[in-house]
């Protein structure tokens, strides 16, 4: 079976996409677990800031 | 006593009235006006739409509830407001038209001190021919919207799983909407569930909207710090249609749907048009269309309300070019200028202007995002605008609180799959949701609150969310300790 080129200069050449390491990460437990806390970390910093305004 | 009369029941009204239910007083009447019996948590219709949730797990009675707070529950749709009264005296009422099941149709009147009117949108299917449920596409607007676009989906699941291939098309249904969030994970579910079907090699994904750039989402795009970069929204959201093979068009405006068919127009002048076999598409949203009668009987509609039917608050209404628009343009206590007692909270507002910087096509087809007011932006006026009430009940002249847009963030927990280890959501925070330049002159929001990220722990934080606001909404023990 021949080989073809992968066409480049289409919409789907130019986007990162995420590599094996990168996806495992998203779904790994423990890493998620830690991302977990600082998400609401995050969430509450803002949610104080937005009720602070008046 | 006075008497405050919310109209509608979604996030903005059930935000306000839960606020007077924390501290209001006996002595005082609250009075919700809603054609639902039921309450939607709206950002799991989503769910609804791919079977991971039936409509049951995303709605409840609103009666008992009300019950709970000590707060009238009205259920009819509000047909006029009255701000000056009429032949009967000079107190402010609104007419409205019962829809319970033993006085549909009948009409009446509520007469009220204080007005909130928190009508949410009218989803504006009539604006693009053929857009819809009642038409050719489907919609996750509302709990019944999202079963019937499931029971399609299954269908087309079925016929791939005997062999057949199919398209799905998934975005915008017209140049002017807003709320593409919805579409952005409505699109990603699909494909989370294709996949788990095992047809996923069978279908063609397509993106359709009316963003300039993916990740717009009417906010002009975001900018996060990642990877030792300050890089645009649309770097992540192009990577995310990239990794699921999903194909997108942008600058579009839907304006016509037929049976298999969406027609288009996009910002170049070109016309195209898209094969389908499966489509969601949002519709635009307008404002319900109240009616505003003077005392004399007069149609003051115009002094009260824009020409998209949402109701003139304390915003700047100016019309300028975009690089004049300013963070000051956007209200800060949500009162109608012309009668300090009525107020408008979430969609029902009349923004100023929209975020994202508005575009023609050659054609003079307005194609760009109307700015977001849903979710927590709609829930904090609520909160707000009820507090001003109530201080203004105990004797303060003016609104004492504010929730400018240009002064508070939003967080938006976009699903792109369900599942307890399996699932990711994408998280997404902008603060503030309008930019400010002045005060952040490079990006115009604050880096340190403006994130994204996508993860299993979005995913949980989204199923987290998704118990907690329920819970919350329904006035179930421990409601006041979670927070808007």
């Amino acid at each position: 079976m021949t080989v073809k080129n992968k066409e480049p200069y289409q919409q789907a050449y130019y986007p990162p996409v995420p590599t094996g390491f990168t996806k495992y990460m998203r779904t790994s437990i423990v890493y998620q677990l830690y991302r977990f806390l600082v998400i609401n970390y995050k969430m509450i910093k803002l949610m104080v800031k937005s009720h602070n305004t008046g | 006593m006075a008497r405050i009369v919310i109209l509608g029941a979604g996030v903005a009204g059930h935000a306000a009235v839960r606020e007077f239910g924390k501290s209001i007083g006996a002595e005082h009447k609250v009075i919700v006006v809603t054609p639902n019996e039921k309450w939607n948590w709206i950002p799991s219709n989503i769910w609804v739409g791919v079977g991971e949730m039936t409509a049951e797990q995303v709605t409840f009675d609103l009666a008992p509830v009300y019950e709970k707070l000590g707060v009238e529950y009205c259920q009819a749709k509000c047909t006029a407001i009255h701000p000056e009264g009429g032949a009967a005296g000079d107190t402010p009422y609104v007419s409205v038209e019962y829809t319970g099941t033993n006085n549909s149709g009948e009409t009446g009147t509520v007469e009220y001190d204080y007005l909130i009117n928190c009508t949410g949108p009218k989803l504006n299917f009539g604006a693009t021919e053929g857009l819809g449920p009642e038409g050719f596409s489907a919609s996750v607007c509302t709990a019944q919207h999202a079963t019937e676009a499931n029971i399609w989906l299954q269908e087309t699941i079925s016929a791939m799983k005997n062999g057949e291939k199919k398209s799905f098309v998934v975005g915008t249904g017209h140049g002017m909407c807003t709320c593409q969030g919805a579409a952005f994970e409505y699109i990603y579910n699909i494909d989370h569930t294709l996949r788990k079907a095992g047809v996923r090699d069978k279908a063609t994904l397509t993106w359709i909207s009316n963003e300039y750039e993916l990740g717009d989402f009417g906010m002009g795009g975001v900018h996060i710090s990642r990877g030792g970069y300050v890089t645009n929204g649309k770097v992540f959201a192009e990577s995310l249609m990239v990794e699921r093979d999903i194909q997108w068009i942008t600058r579009a405006h839907v304006n016509k749907v037929e049976k298999n068919t969406i027609h288009y127009e996009n910002l170049d002048g070109e016309f195209g048009k898209l094969e389908f076999d499966f489509s969601m598409l949002i519709p635009p949203f307008a404002g319900v269309g109240l009616k505003a009668i003077d005392k004399a009987g007069e149609d003051i509609t115009e002094k009260l309300f824009a020409p998209n039917n949402f109701l003139k608050v304390d915003a700047d209404y100016t019309p300028r070019p975009f690089e004049e628009w300013s963070a000051a343009d956007w209200p800060k206590h949500y009162q109608n200028p012309l009668y300090n007692n009525i107020f408008a909270a979430g969609i029902a507002f009349a923004p100023p202007h929209p975020i994202s910087k508005p575009m023609k096509s050659p054609n003079g087809t307005p194609i760009s995002p109307t700015p977001p007011r849903t979710g927590m932006p709609s829930a904090n006026i609520g909160k707000a605008v009820a507090m001003s009430i109530m201080d203004m009940i105990n004797g303060a002249e003016n609104p004492t609180h504010t929730a400018s847009m240009a002064e508070i963030g939003a967080a938006c927990v976009a699903s792109t799959g369900k599942g307890l280890f399996t699932g990711t959501a994408a998280t997404m925070t902008v603060f503030p949701i309008v930019p400010d330049f002045e005060k952040y002159p490079e990006y115009g929001r604050d880096m340190s609150l403006t994130f994204g990220e996508v993860g299993l722990a979005g995913h949980w934080m989204k199923h987290a969310l998704h118990y907690m606001f329920l819970h919350q909404a329904q006035i179930k023990p421990g409601w006041k300790l979670i927070p808007d």
